[in-house]
C-alpha cells in the first residue's frame, strides 16, 4: 500500500492507483472532463489538475500515479484558477446554445461551468463551424458542441474495436472525424450509440422521433400502439431522479396511457415469441446439419457489424427478427385481424434502450406485404422527454398493467434486457423441447455475470451443447474470427453489440463519468432485470399462454410458413465504407 | 493502361500500394512510414491506397485519415506541378512571411492551402518552420529554397515557372 495525504486526509491505496482514483475512494471529488474510467485516461483536458507539494506545475490527477509521502492539494486558489482558465478556453470555441441543447441539464461541461461560476467568456475569438451530420436514422453528430475530450473515439476504438471516429487535423482545426469526414451512416459505424453514452456534451445524440410520435397520437385516423423493451423499465426512473436499478414498469405503463397511446404492450411478449422461433431454429440446425454456431440476431448494431465486416459468416446468424420487429409484425396482422382494426391504421411505436433499433426498423426487409413492422422507435431518453413534455409527475404515478391480450410475458422474455438473457431464455425452451418434458432447472448462471465471453457446456438429452455469450463488439469480433478460422467450438452464441447488453444500450439514460467511475450501473440495472424474472410465475417462453394461443390461432407452429413470413428476415453483405456518398 | 479510365487508375494505385506494403511487416507503428512512401509515389495519399493500408495493418480508415490530416507532409489531394511552401514559423512570421503568403493566394487565385490551380500547375502550403530560420523569411518551390525572400522574388519565380510551363 502507498500512503499519501490528499487535502489533509491520510490516504492509503494500492500501488499503481491514480491520484484521482485515490481521492474518489476517500470521497474527495476532483472535477474531470476527458476522463472516462478504463476507457479514456489520457490527461488531455487538464480539468483534474492538482497541486503536488515540491512539484513544479500542476499534475493531471487522472494519470498521475500515487507515490509514498505525496502531499496533494485539490483546490488551492491557483488550482481553481487553472481549471477555470481551461474551462474558459474550451467554452470560447463551444456553441453555447444550452437552452435548446439536447443535453441541457445533463451536460458535464455545463455542470463544470456552473460549478466554477463562469459568468463571462474571456476569450472571444474564432469559432469552428462544423456541418451537422444527421444522415443516419439513428445518430446525430454535432461537432460544434465537441470539447475534444476523445471519450467517443476511445469508446469506439478501445471498447467496441471499431474506430469509426478518430482524432483528425491539427491545432485549431483539430476535430474528431470519420474517414474523409463522411457521415456515420456511410462508414464502419455500427450505430450502437456507445459514443453517445460516453459524450459529456451534446456533440453526439440520438436522432429524435418525438415529434413524429406526438403527431401520430393526435391523428384520429391512427391507432397508436406502443411496446416497451425489457431494459427500458429498469432505467427510465433514473431520468426522474430515482435510484439506478429501480423497476418502474407500472408507472411507465400509466404514463404511456396518460400520454394517449391506444394500447400499451410489452416487448417481453415479443421476446417470448423470438425464443419460440429461435429455439426451434437452433434445434433444426443442430439436428439437420445447419450452420453452427447459430448466433442470435436481436441486436441490430451487432447485425450491422456482421454485415459490414464478416459477410462470409452471415449464414450463422439466426434468421429471427428481433423481438420488437416480430411484435410489430404480429400486432399489424394477427392482432389487427382479431380486433378488426385496418392494419394500415395501426402506428407501431417501440420504446427501446437502443439507437440502432431506429436503423433496424428502417431496414427494407422489415415489412410484410408493404406494411412496416414498426413505424417509430424512441429511446428510453426520448420517452422520458415525452413524459416531461406531457407534464406528468412520473414519480407519483400509480402502477398499471400492460394491456391484454399481448401484455403477458414470461421471465425468460424479461431477461432479454441483459447480456446472457437471450441465451438463457432460449436454453430454457430448447432443453424442454429436446428432453420432451419440463425440466426443473431454470436459472443458467453459467451465462450470467461480468466475464467478457461466457462459455458453458450443457448436456441436453444426451447431446453435448456448447454455448457462449459475448457482449461488446470487440468480443463479437473474437468469435467471428474463430468462425472464420474454423476454430469456433460453440453450437450456439449470443452476441449483443453493447457491453453488458441492452441495459447498457446506446439509448439508455446517460451517466456522468463520475457515476460510471464509482457506481456499478450495469450491475444494478441487471439485478433489477433478474428480479423481474424471479418474481414471474411463468419463466419459460413456451409456457406463456399468449404463445400457445398465438400459434394455435395464427402461426401454426414455430418455423412454419406463416411464422417465416412475419417473424423471419434475411441479411446481406454491406460495404464497410461508402466514402463517395 | 489508359490513364483517363477511373477504374484503371484505381487499380494502378492499388497495385502500386500493394508493392509498397510488401516492404513492411503488418505492424501498426509502420503506418507513418508507409504513408510517407505512398505520398512520395503518388504525390498524395489516394483513397484506394488508404483502403489497402487499412486492410493490411488492420487500422480503421478514420485513424489513417486522422494521421494524414495531422501531418502537413501528407495530402489528400495531388499537389500542383510546382508546390509553393510558405514558412509561417515564428522567425519567418515576424520577418513578414504573411505578405508573401497573401501574395501567393492573390497570384494563384486559390484560397485554401492544399488546393491546386485549375491548370494543375501550382499549389501552395503554409508550413511551420522549414529549419532555415537564419534565412527568414523563407518560401520553397518544390525542393528549391528561397531565403531572405521578398514578394518580388516570389513574383519572379511564379512568372518564370508559368512561362516554362507554357512552353
Amino acid at each position: 500500500m502507498v500512503n499519501l495525504i490528499i487535502d489533509g486526509k491520510n490516504v492509503s491505496v494500492e500501488e499503481g492507483t491514480t491520484v484521482l482514483a485515490a481521492a474518489q475512494k476517500y470521497g474527495i471529488d476532483i472535477p474531470t472532463l476527458c476522463f472516462l474510467k478504463d476507457i479514456n485516461e489520457v490527461g488531455d483536458c487538464r480539468m483534474c489538475v492538482v497541486e503536488i507539494e515540491g512539484r513544479r506545475g500542476f499534475a493531471a490527477s487522472c494519470i498521475e500515479k500515487v507515490q509514498e509521502g505525496m502531499i496533494v492539494k485539490t483546490h488551492t486558489p491557483e488550482v481553481l484558477e487553472a481549471r477555470k482558465m481551461m474551462l474558459d478556453l474550451i467554452l470560447s470555441n463551444h456553441h453555447k446554445d444550452c437552452l435548446t441543447c439536447i443535453r441541457d441539464g445533463n451536460c458535464e461541461l455545463q455542470n463544470l461551468a456552473k460549478k466554477f461560476g463562469i459568468k463571462k467568456i474571456n476569450y472571444e475569438g474564432s469559432m469552428n463551424e462544423h456541418e451537422i451530420d444527421d444522415k443516419s436514422p439513428s445518430i446525430v453528430r454535432d461537432f460544434n458542441k465537441c470539447v475534444l475530450c476523445r471519450r467517443c473515439a476511445a469508446t469506439c476504438k478501445n471498447v467496441q474495436d471499431i474506430g469509426a471516429i478518430s482524432s483528425a487535423g491539427r491545432g485549431f482545426e483539430s476535430c474528431i472525424s470519420t474517414a474523409y469526414n463522411c457521415s456515420l451512416n456511410d462508414v464502419d459505424c455500427t450505430l450502437c450509440g456507445q459514443c453517445i453514452e460516453s459524450c459529456p456534451t451534446g456533440a453526439l445524440h440520438e436522432k429524435e422521433n418525438i415529434d413524429d410520435v406526438w403527431k401520430a397520437l393526435n391523428d384520429e385516423d391512427k391507432y397508436v400502439v406502443v411496446q416497451t423493451a425489457p431494459a427500458v423499465r429498469v432505467a427510465l426512473g433514473e431520468e426522474f431522479g430515482m435510484e439506478i436499478g429501480t423497476n418502474v414498469a407500472g408507472k411507465m405503463v400509466t404514463a404511456l396511457k396518460e400520454i394517449g397511446f391506444d394500447k400499451v404492450f410489452d416487448t417481453n411478449t415479443g421476446a417470448d415469441l423470438t425464443i419460440m422461433e429461435e429455439a426451434n431454429e437452433f434445434i433444426e440446425r443442430l439436428q439437420n446439419g445447419g450452420a453452427l454456431p447459430m448466433i442470435t440476431s436481436c441486436s441490430p448494431g451487432w447485425v450491422r457489424f456482421a454485415e459490414k465486416n464478416y459477410p462470409e459468416n452471415l449464414p450463422h446468424l439466426s434468421s429471427c427478427k428481433s423481438p420488437h420487429q416480430m411484435f410489430g409484425a404480429i400486432v399489424k396482422s394477427y392482432y389487427a385481424e382479431k380486433f378488426n382494426i385496418p392494419r394500415e391504421k395501426i402506428c407501431m411505436v417501440s420504446i427501446m434502450p437502443c439507437i440502432a433499433k431506429k436503423y433496424e426498423s428502417s431496414r427494407e426487409e422489415m415489412e410484410v406485404d408493404g406494411v412496416r413492422d414498426v413505424d417509430y422507435v424512441l429511446t428510453t431518453r426520448e420517452l422520458a422527454r415525452m413524459i416531461k413534455q406531457a407534464n406528468i409527475d412520473f414519480a407519483s404515478l400509480a402502477d398499471d398493467k400492460f394491456d391484454d391480450p399481448m401484455g403477458e410475458a414470461s421471465g425468460a422474455g424479461a431477461i432479454f434486457g441483459t447480456t446472457g438473457g437471450v441465451m438463457e431464455a432460449a436454453i430454457r425452451t430448447a432443453v424442454d423441447t429436446l428432453e420432451g418434458k419440463s425440466i426443473d432447472k431454470i436459472a443458467y448462471t453459467e451465462v450470467r455475470g461480468e466475464k467478457q465471453i461466457k462459455e458453458a457446456t450443457l448436456n441436453v438429452a444426451g447431446t453435448e451443447v456448447k454455448i457462449a455469450v459475448a457482449s461488446g463488439l470487440a468480443n463479437a469480433r473474437k468469435i467471428m474470427e474463430q468462425i472464420k478460422n474454423g476454430t469456433c467450438p460453440y453450437h450456439f452464441v449470443e452476441i449483443m453489440a453493447c457491453p453488458g447488453g441492452c441495459v447498457m444500450g446506446g439509448g439508455q439514460p446517460i451517466k456522468s463519468s463520475k457515476i460510471r467511475a464509482t457506481v456499478d450501473v450495469a450491475g444494478l440495472r441487471k439485478a433489477a432485470i433478474y428480479s423481474i424474472d424471479e418474481k414471474s410465475t411463468i419463466r419459460k417462453s413456451h409456457e406463456n399462454p399468449v404463445m400457445t394461443k398465438l400459434y394455435e390461432e395464427f402461426l401454426e407452429k414455430p418455423g412454419s410458413h406463416v411464422a417465416h413470413k412475419y417473424l423471419h428476415t434475411s441479411y446481406s453483405a454491406k460495404p464497410k465504407y461508402e466514402l463517395g456518398k | 493502361m489508359e490513364s483517363n479510365c477511373g477504374n484503371c487508375a484505381a487499380l494502378k494505385v492499388q497495385e502500386e500500394t500493394l508493392k509498397i506494403l510488401e516492404n513492411y511487416p503488418r505492424e501498426k507503428d509502420k503506418l507513418v512510414a508507409i504513408l510517407n512512401d505512398v505520398q512520395e509515389r503518388f504525390g498524395y495519399v489516394p483513397q484506394q491506397a488508404q483502403e489497402e493500408i487499412s486492410k493490411y495493418l488492420n487500422v480503421p480508415m478514420a485513424e489513417i485519415y486522422g494521421v494524414i490530416t495531422f501531418y502537413s507532409r501528407f495530402t489528400l489531394k495531388p499537389k500542383g506541378k510546382y508546390n509553393i511552401s510558405v514558412c509561417m514559423g515564428t522567425a519567418c512570421f515576424v520577418k513578414g512571411s504573411q505578405a508573401i503568403l497573401d501574395r501567393v493566394k492573390d497570384r494563384l487565385k486559390i484560397e485554401k492551402a492544399g488546393d491546386v490551380t485549375a491548370d494543375g500547375k501550382f499549389s501552395y502550403d503554409d508550413v511551420r518552420c522549414v529549419g532555415a530560420c537564419g534565412l527568414a523569411p523563407v518560401f520553397m518551390i518544390n525542393d528549391e529554397v528561397y531565403g531572405n525572400a521578398t514578394v518580388k522574388m516570389l513574383d519572379e519565380a511564379i512568372d518564370k515557372y508559368s512561362k516554362e510551363s507554357e512552353e
